[in-house]
């Protein structure tokens, strides 16, 4: 019988641990495939986040780090000088990048630092149990504003990728979403523009993909998807907002 | 031996390149800004890499990635700085990454002031950040001491896959001294398999991963196993300990780094009145001499020990634990950077001998 569809390479034969309808599984298996398909599998590093993601490393196929919570930028700063010709990247989800690692991110794409993130938005702390996040939609019910969040008491949700756009040491900033097919071929293309701008040296790279977090949003997966289309995209503009 | 007038920092920097550090990051903190300005001039001439990290923080994490990376990787700061490095030096032990810090202390707690302290033992010595985990702690007292240890730091780091810290004290750092700087074109490096360096499927090396989470039981406790048996091997090879005028001494001071220097004159003067003091002084504070300090107090001779420290007293606790009450040990220090003078250290001990 033909295959007409496997598991890449660039990742272990380890079964995720993701829950059913989770988008990390996806984003992995899109890493995966760009870093195989760009051949770069062999001088590639990548940096676990704390959060649902961290695990990763027992994924992905290749050198990787474990790194303390929203240090990832950082430790992918100091791999990156060492062996600059090499690449690297980090996975980071939204309380890692977008609350206790925002002087990392930031800095990383001040410095140019020529390392690619892929971070994933799901507006929730997932691994903790569903806490609000930076990212938690104004109204959005979590374990830490089970009334809703209230934009008087703690502001209204970060957007990361435009902020990122404005520092000069950015050379490419996409956001991207997992709710469609269309929007999961655009991911993929994000992800692989996201590395050819760190293999051309431009700079600090990074896709903000919104991701759905069935479980700690309270809904079924397909259910999920749906609310992600209907609420985080039109807070969250998709799109490339750098390209250098 | 051409001896060079050197302000140590820039000494300590220096030593650190001669012994094949090619990597620096760090943060500005006051009294230590001239090792990173130094390394920020002089690693790119030697094909190395200094960077400026936007906190502490980033500092000591872009250390582990460095260090992760294979490289001979250090950081320094003081006191304040170092408190934040804690999270990075917990995760660099648990994922048994060599690697050099210097924290060249100053007076705290909090902001604290900009002079020379030593109330960073507790936390070099005891852990500092969390976990059950230890660094190897180095505490010379002369520039020249600290730049012979430089070298000696990097091997133990990647002997032992620790990191290993200096702890001198503003002093140190700020004063000028003559210097016999090593120079060393090719110092020995360590192999490191562990590294991430590149891993090709069915290669010869392993795919690297640097990594501080062991989320089952059974396998936190097989790394807290390897860890503590390799401490127990660096508590019996490693310790550095001096002993000055101890043997047949009436009373014997304990005393680390620049203030066992000021301990050294108190010794003379002493010997002036005709008292026989002697001095013991830790080099390494982990792992401690708790043999060496037991056997130059426990002496017949002795009558009693007194610790001097620029601390509200902190290595005194381990100086009491290694004598273990057989004798008495009197403390002598103020918290923050009040430096005992030796005249008023002498007197102590002559009131000591009156009592
Ligand atoms: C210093 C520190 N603070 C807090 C935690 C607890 N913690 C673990 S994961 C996490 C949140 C992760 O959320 P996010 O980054 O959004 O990832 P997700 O699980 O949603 O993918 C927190 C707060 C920790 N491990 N370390
Ligand atoms: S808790 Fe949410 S983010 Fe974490 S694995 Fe489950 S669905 Fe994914
Ligand atoms: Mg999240």
């Amino acid at each position: 019988m033909a295959t007409i569809f496997k598991r890449t390479s660039v990742l272990t034969d380890v079964p995720f641990h993701y829950c059913p309808g989770c988008g990390h599984g996806i984003v992995h298996r899109m890493v995966a495939e760009v870093i195989d398909e760009l051949g770069i599998r062999e001088k590639t590093a990548g940096v676990a986040p704390v959060g649902c993601a961290v695990f990763a490393y027992n994924y992905f196929d290749v050198d990787m780090y474990e790194a303390a919570h929203g240090r990832a930028p950082a430790v992918a700063t100091g791999y990156k000088r060492v062996h600059p010709e090499n690449v690297c990247f980090t996975y980071q989800g939204d309380g890692d990048l977008a609350s206790i690692g925002t002087a990392e991110i930031v800095h990383a794409a001040h410095r140019g630092e020529k390392i690619t993130t892929i971070f994933i938005n799901n507006a929730i702390y997932g691994m903790t149990g569903g806490q609000m996040a930076p990212t938690t939609l104004v109204g959005q019910k979590t374990t830490t504003s089970p009334l809703g969040r209230d934009k008087n008491h703690c502001g209204e949700p970060i957007r990361i990728a435009e902020m990122l756009a404005t520092i000069n040491g950015s050379a490419f900033i996409a956001r991207t979403a997992l709710n469609n097919t269309a929007n999961l071929v655009k991911t993929k293309a994000a992800i692989k523009k996201a590395f050819e701008a760190q293999l051309a040296g431009k700079g600090f790279s990074l896709v903000e993909i919104l991701s759905p977090c069935p479980t700690n949003w309270g809904k079924s997966p397909a259910e999920a998807m749906d609310w992600l289309a209907d609420n985080m995209i039109p807070y969250y503009p998709l799109g490339i907002m750098k390209e250098v | 031996m051409a001896l060079k007038l050197m302000k140590g920092c820039e000494a300590i920097a220096e030593a650190a390149i001669q012994a094949g550090c090619r990597y620096f990051f760090g943060y500005p903190i006051t009294p230590q800004n001239d090792i990173p300005e130094y390394m920020s001039l002089r690693l790119p001439q030697v094909g190395g890499c200094f960077l400026q990290a936007e906190s502490e923080l980033a500092a000591i994490n872009m250390v582990y990635g460095a260090a992760g990376a294979g490289a001979r990787v250090m950081t320094s700061s003081s006191s304040p700085g170092i408190s934040l490095k804690q999270e990075g030096i917990s995760t660099c032990c648990a994922a048994e990454l060599p690697c050099v810090i210097v924290n060249m202390m100053r007076g705290g707690p909090g902001l604290g002031n900009i002079q020379a302290s030593q109330g960073d033992y507790f936390q070099a010595t005891k852990g500092g950040g969390h976990g059950d985990y230890h660094t190897i702690v180095i505490a010379p007292s002369s520039i020249q001491e600290t730049v012979n240890m430089m070298g000696k730091a990097f091997d133990l780091a990647e002997e032992y896959r620790i990191p290993v810290m200096i702890l001198a004290d503003g002093l140190i750092g700020q004063m000028m001294e003559p210097v016999d700087m090593p120079n060393n074109p090719n110092p020995t490096m360590h192999d490191k398999p562990w590294a991430a360096t590149g891993y090709k499927p069915g290669g010869a090396k392993q795919r690297a991963i640097i990594n501080s989470l062991y989320i089952e039981t059974e396998d936190l406790d097989t790394l807290e196993e390897r860890l503590q048996n390799r401490y127990a091997v660096i508590r019996g090879k490693e310790v550095m300990v001096e002993t000055y005028n101890t043997e047949g001494a009436e009373y014997i001071l304990c005393a680390y780094g620049t203030v066992a220097r000021v301990c050294k004159a108190a010794v003379r003067l002493c010997a002036e009145q005709g008292v026989k003091v002697g001095l013991v002084r830790p080099i390494t504070l982990w792992p401690f001499p708790t043999k060496e300090v037991h056997d130059a107090i426990a002496q017949d001779s002795v009558k009693a020990a007194l610790t001097v420290e620029v601390s509200a007293g902190q290595m005194y606790e381990d100086v009491r634990l290694a004598v273990n009450g057989c004798k008495e040990v009197a403390f002598m220090g103020k918290a923050g950077s009040m430096i005992p003078a030796a005249e008023d250290i002498a007197e102590r001990i002559l009131k000591m001998r009156r009592a």
